[in-house]
């Protein structure tokens, strides 16, 4: 379908997203293909976060369908997503401070000791989370530290790392760099290539770095108040070209409202 | 952090601590403050009265402890997720009339406590279904539903006390012998303590109350945790009254009340539970009921007047949680 890349894994369509009388999705739709890695760019407020959050089964869509390799689903809660092999890092990144780094890392997928107690195993969970945040090269001097006594840039690699070690077949990440420093970024960058080579993971970043974001994506989407405004693949269009449709559909909108 | 003693395994090695770090971080969590103060309290009272360690006192002091106790293990649940519950001493009152009722239609006492247990639970579950579905806060749904249930619990005693059914071993095992009560608290301690910090619903009861649009995102049903922690502190409010009545062989309608529930409460709060959520050890409460328990049988025992000794526990649980707001600062710990 997609030409160059594996079958189709996830896709929307038609989502309309009301919040009260704001409409944050206004009939969005989208695609991704395994190993294929698409980026949604678009202003504040755009509702990309909106669409990623129906994408895990945080949000339900007022309207619209969502297509999972093919068959439809209806993504009723998390756990139904994830189950159909969908991760998320949020932009909130969904941490519990009070919780260490190796809690938050299981949180929800807990690894339990065999028995009928089914008490959580501590330690095999550590000893994973130490190894997945040592695989992917992130500094963390200690996983029993709890996650509210880490930078900013911690923090967001424990949300990417948690969401990559789960073996995810649908990766969304919703500005997964946003603050993190320029090696940690170089880090999750060629952490994400590498998901990218296995050429079964289909992902879809949201960033507002136009640059970066085409430079990693293979796919591009601007989205602007609750629609899908363009789409391209990342090689046949420039972050000059993306900025001045920006700025085209946002002087159309003002003179639309007769400002 | 409960685990930071074990071994290091390969392939991770913590940091190298050194033994002062770790004495001091010992010293500086909320338990530990408090069994010192309790240690130093159990010596005032014995030098005092010099009958502070008989049996006999030894035996008033634990069941001083044990319903708080008890109660704590419920509100800690409930705290740590953010939520509270006011009514739990009424429930105390409740549970041991409604196992009289279905003990005098022909249910064998046991069974008769399950259905009380049974009530509680469901009257936890219309809590947590108000204070959910309605979005009604739980301080407002369970100040409510406190004098709703004194009401019911005065209607159907019709006001008098009852004698408490079954026969001398069992009565002895609920409560009877005069440890029997502080016993089962132990046990209910050891119990919630498990399922605070090695299960997956006290990881997830944390998660609800340290962030809950955070533990929703990573698939958590904070709903479901809120409501089965109202629902554990209902039939624990209730097994706790039932307790008791076996104890004092009959059942009062005005046991319980709100005194046991702020002193379940303020238990809990002593041992370092935040009301602000997130944080909270079932030690903690256990710890903390036994030093309101030896300030009320202390007190007693120097025979200082009624009026006097509420200044005192009031002055001294203020103390307690400052105490522990400013310890919690000193570990560097977020306190909202
Ligand atoms: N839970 C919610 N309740 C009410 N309104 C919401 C909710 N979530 C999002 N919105 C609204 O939906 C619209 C889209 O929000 P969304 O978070 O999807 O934007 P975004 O494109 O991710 O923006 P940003 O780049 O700032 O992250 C906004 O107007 C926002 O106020
Ligand atoms: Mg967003």
């Amino acid at each position: 379908m997609t030409g160059m890349h594996g079958t189709e894994a996830l896709r929307a369509e038609g989502i309309i997203k009301r919040f009260g009388s704001v409409e944050a999705l206004s009939g969005v739709g989208m695609h991704v293909a395994a190993g294929e890695m698409l980026g949604i760019l678009g202003d504040n407020g755009a509702g990309k976060s909106t669409l990623l959050k129906i994408l895990t089964g945080y949000h339900q869509p007022d309207q619209g369908t969502i297509t999972v390799g093919g068959q439809p689903q209806i993504l009723s809660s998390v756990d139904r997503a994830r189950a159909l092999g969908i991760e998320c890092v949020y932009q909130d990144l969904a941490l519990i401070n009070a919780l260490s780094i190796y809690h938050n890392m299981f949180l929800n997928r807990e690894l339990l000791k065999p028995g009928p107690f089914r008490l959580l195993d501590h330690r095999a969970m550590r000893t994973r989370a130490a190894d997945a945040l040592a695989d992917i090269g992130v500094n963390i001097p200690n996983v029993d530290l709890e996650v509210g006594r880490l930078s900013g840039g911690q923090r967001q690699a424990i949300a990417v790392a948690r969401a990559v070690q789960s073996d995810a077949k649908i990766l969304l990440l919703d500005e997964p760099l946003a603050a993190m420093g320029a090696r940690e970024a170089g880090l999750i960058i060629d952490l994400i290539e590498r998901l990218k080579a296995r050429g079964t993971i289909a992902i879809v970043m949201i960033a507002h770095n136009y640059a970066q974001t085409l430079e990693v994506c293979d796919r591009v989407m601007l989205m602007q108040h609750g629609t899908v405004t363009y789409e391209s693949r990342a090689a046949e269009t420039s972050p000059a070209e993306l900025l001045e449709i920006v700025r085209r559909e946002y002087r159309e909108m003002r003179g639309g409202n007769g400002r | 952090m409960q685990q930071r003693n074990e071994p290091a395994r390969a392939g991770y090695s913590p940091p190298r601590r050194s033994l002062y770090a770790r004495v001091l971080d010992l010293a500086l969590r909320p338990e530990a403050s408090v069994v010192v103060v309790a240690l130093v309290l159990v010596v005032y009272f014995e030098a005092s009265t010099s009958n502070f360690l008989t049996d006999a006192n030894l035996q008033t002091l634990s069941q001083f402890v044990a319903a708080p106790v008890i109660l704590a293990c419920g509100e800690i649940m409930l705290l740590i997720c953010r939520e509270i519950d006011l009514s739990v001493g009424q429930v105390f009152a409740l549970a041991p009339f409604v196992m009289e009722k279905a003990y005098n239609i022909g249910i064998p006492v046991i069974g008769a406590m399950g259905v009380a247990l049974i009530v509680c639970a469901l009257i936890g579950l219309v809590i947590g279904l108000i204070t959910i579905r309605l979005s009604v806060p739980s301080f407002i749904t369970t100040l409510g539903m406190f004098f709703l249930i004194t009401g019911i619990t005065l209607t159907i005693s019709r006001g008098f006390p009852a004698d408490t059914p079954g026969g001398a071993g069992l009565t002895a095992v609920l409560g009877g012998w005069g440890y029997a009560e502080f016993l089962w608290s132990l046990v209910i301690v050891a119990i919630m303590h498990v399922v605070l910090r090695h299960t997956r619903w006290g990881l997830h009861t944390i998660a609800t109350g340290g962030g809950a649009i955070a533990a929703a995102e990573a698939g958590i049903n904070i709903n479901r945790i809120k409501i089965g922690n109202f629902m554990l502190t209902s039939t624990l409010g209730g097994f706790c009254g039932i307790l008791e009545a076996f104890r004092i062989g009959s059942t009062d309608p005005l046991a319980g009340g709100s005194n046991i529930m702020f002193l379940g409460v303020a238990s809990g709060v002593i041992g370092g539970t935040a009301i602000a959520g997130g944080a909270g050890t079932i030690i903690g409460g256990l710890v903390g009921g036994i030093v309101l328990g030896i300030l009320q049988d202390g007190f007693t025992l120097l025979g200082i007047n009624a009026f006097m000794f509420d200044i005192i526990i009031g002055a001294a649980i203020l103390l307690a949680m400052v105490a522990n707001i400013q310890l919690a600062r000193w570990r560097g710990m977020r306190v909202e």
